[in-house]
């Protein structure tokens, strides 16, 4: 009995660690989402009060969709993120099957060369990558966007892809092979299903930071049509007055899709676990 | 169907040489058993017929024609592994039409090819499930029907059983027997329970450390073994091996099976301790500690009451000992 005991407030322990955790976390967000729907005095006035029906106000939506290009930048912020995260999980799924399954001279050197950029961040090359964009023409455009986060989500996904694809099991590969499959259909018919927990995962690690991203889509594209969510949001930041029910409205907005996106790949990253623990 | 010759092969994973150069040959029809320790390259072996693992000198041959640079899926084999290896995503009846679906076959062909397999294999009515609805008994016979439905030059196993349990074990044994009975083909198994490779085979390829320690028929091996770890190897419980100079003979060391000693309790040549007594109803194996050669087995048919810690006394039957010298080969009259 006691050891049943001591697990219970061990578990009790280590939720209210996860929940004060919680809290903290999503803190910012409740403020934002709360804040959004309240008029431009009440937010001053009472910053963390719910939403009364004297203060009650849409004022910051209405501006967010009648001023500016609310949806193109909405649109744009989309397509950079599925186009990035897409090309991401095929090229780094890729490579981490050529690293883990593959005998090659220089393969460790190879996987150690494409891991270096976890450990340095892209942003310190900013300026030679702006340099590139402009020699190349492209500035200010989507496909600036997508080529830079793309290398950024690359290392962490070769990582932790070539780490799973290691653990897939040889016969299968094997087994395909003697029944004449292609090295591509046992890559993609065999091995990426059964990796699906960590496509989940590095999914979800390589999205966030490209939606929520400010830096590079102010310096490679920051023209009008090429603008992202978070850059567009910035409109309403101004230097002496600053339309902070349109900036919350907005922000409250661009957590949807990420929020959308986390919860389809959150099921698998769930589904994942699970499957190794119980079989 | 298949003859296989192995020339002179060898894999080394960079300088460390796995198969130090092995000459086989395999006649059609034939099952033939790689057995040995783990670690002894019998798999690297199998690995290498099959196309898997590529050669670093010497010549694998198929029906006399050369496969070393022939990728798997043209060398006309088929291969059951040790995790089954099915296709998580295919039904049972997809798993085993793979390879023909592969191969360009005609849907007709391809119904008719698994229906008949699925009917040796009595797999009917499992034939629209997927792999994870099946038990371990019923995944192994679909990833013997998978082969079978190939009807290849060769069929390599690689410890097929290993993962099923001894009931199931014994039953797939005998099923593989059969299969190899009906379809006359030319089988290569590799296992490390050498109990497999003796009730299996027509013939066996003891491996040790990369080479091979002898060929032969399981009853030629049993009797006539080359060496003192094909002696060892083959037979269970395991041969004894005495020192020879006590007992007067010429030989340096005397190898002896369970059932050829003899035991007393009032005289003999070794006197001894028992330690441990196992009864198995049919047979009692009775272990003795003696200071010369350690611990002994001697295997009884019948029931027999020995206690343990008592003194007794065991004579090797002089006619069924085997002699070697002192650097493990076979000393032959």
């Amino acid at each position: 009995m006691s050891i049943a005991r001591h697990s219970t407030s061990r578990s009790l322990a280590a939720h209210a660690v996860l929940i004060l955790y919680t809290l903290i976390a999503l803190f910012p967000v409740f403020v934002i989402v709360v804040n959004s729907f309240k008029s431009r005095r009440a937010i001053f006035a009472e910053p963390l009060a719910l939403p009364r029906a004297e203060t009650f106000d849409l004022v910051g939506y209405r501006t967010v969709l009648q001023q500016g290009d609310f949806l193109l930048y909405f649109q744009n912020s989309m397509i950079v993120t599925l186009a990035s995260l897409f090309f991401v999980l095929l090229f780094g799924a890729m490579a981490a099957f050529a690293l883990s399954e593959y005998r090659f001279r220089g393969n460790s050197l190879m996987g150690l060369y494409l891991a270096l950029g976890i450990m340095i961040p892209i942003r310190l090359g900013t300026v030679a990558i702006l340099q590139m964009m402009v020699a190349s023409g492209l500035v200010n455009t989507l496909t600036a966007l997508i080529l830079v986060y793309t290398a950024q989500g690359l290392p962490l996904a070769v990582f932790i892809l070539s780490e799973f694809m290691r653990n897939v099991s040889d016969d299968l590969k094997n087994a395909g092979r003697i029944d004449g499959l292609s090295e591509y259909t046992i890559f993609f018919r065999l091995v990426l299903p059964l990796v699906r927990p960590a496509m989940a995962t590095v999914a979800v690690f390589t999205m966030i930071p490209i939606w929520n991203d400010l830096w590079f889509p102010l310096i490679l594209a920051p023209s009008e049509e090429t603008k992202t969510l978070t850059l567009g949001s910035q409109s309403f930041i101004g230097q002496f007055v600053t339309d902070w029910n349109a900036v919350l409205a907005a922000l409250g907005l661009a957590i949807v899709p990420v929020l959308v996106l986390y919860l389809i790949f959150s099921r698998q990253l769930i589904r994942g676990i699970t499957a190794g623990a119980v079989k | 169907m298949g003859a296989l010759t192995l020339t002179q092969v060898t894999k080394s994973f960079g300088t460390t040489d796995v198969i130090k150069g092995v000459d086989l040959a395999v006649e059609e029809g034939e099952f033939c058993v790689f057995v040995g320790p783990s670690g002894c390259g019998k798999s690297t072996l199998l690995r290498m017929i099959a196309g898997l693992e590529d050669v670093s000198a010497g010549e694998v041959a198929i029906d006399g024609v050369r496969v070393n640079g022939v990728a798997p899926a043209k060398r006309e084999i088929a291969m059951v592994f040790q995790s089954y290896a099915l296709y998580p995503h295919l039904t049972v009846r997809d798993n085993m039409g793979l390879a023909l679906k592969q191969a360009g076959k005609s849907r007709a062909e391809i119904r008719a090819a698994t229906d008949k397999a699925a009917a040796m294999l009595e797999l009917g009515p499992l034939m629209d499930r997927r792999p994870a609805e099946l038990s371990g008994g019923q995944r192994q016979r679909v990833a013997i029907g998978r082969a079978v439905v190939r009807t290849p030059k060769l069929f390599l196993f690689d410890e097929p059983l290993s993962n099923l349990d001894a009931a199931l074990r014994v039953a797939t044994r005998i099923e593989i027997a059969r299969l190899h009975r009906e379809l006359g083909a030319t089988m290569i198994y590799v296992t490390h329970d050498q109990v497999e490779a003796m009730t299996l085979a027509d013939k066996i390829v003891v491996l040790n450390a990369g080479r091979v320690a002898q060929i032969g028929a399981p009853m030629d091996l049993y009797n006539d073994p080359d060496n003192v770890f094909v002696a060892g190897f083959i037979g269970s419980p395991k041969m004894n091996f005495l020192k020879a100079g006590p007992l007067g003979l010429r030989s340096d060391a005397l190898g002896i099976r369970p059932e050829h000693l003899a035991i007393s309790t009032t005289g003999g040549q070794i006197e001894g301790r028992i330690s441990h007594v196992e009864k198995l109803g049919g047979e009692t194996l009775v272990y003795v500690t003696t200071p010369a050669d350690g611990l002994l087995t001697v295997r009884l048919f019948g029931e027999h009451d020995h206690a343990p810690d008592s003194t007794v006394w065991l004579t090797p039957d002089a006619t069924r000992a085997l002699h070697f010298h002192e650097n493990g080969q076979r000393m032959r009259d």
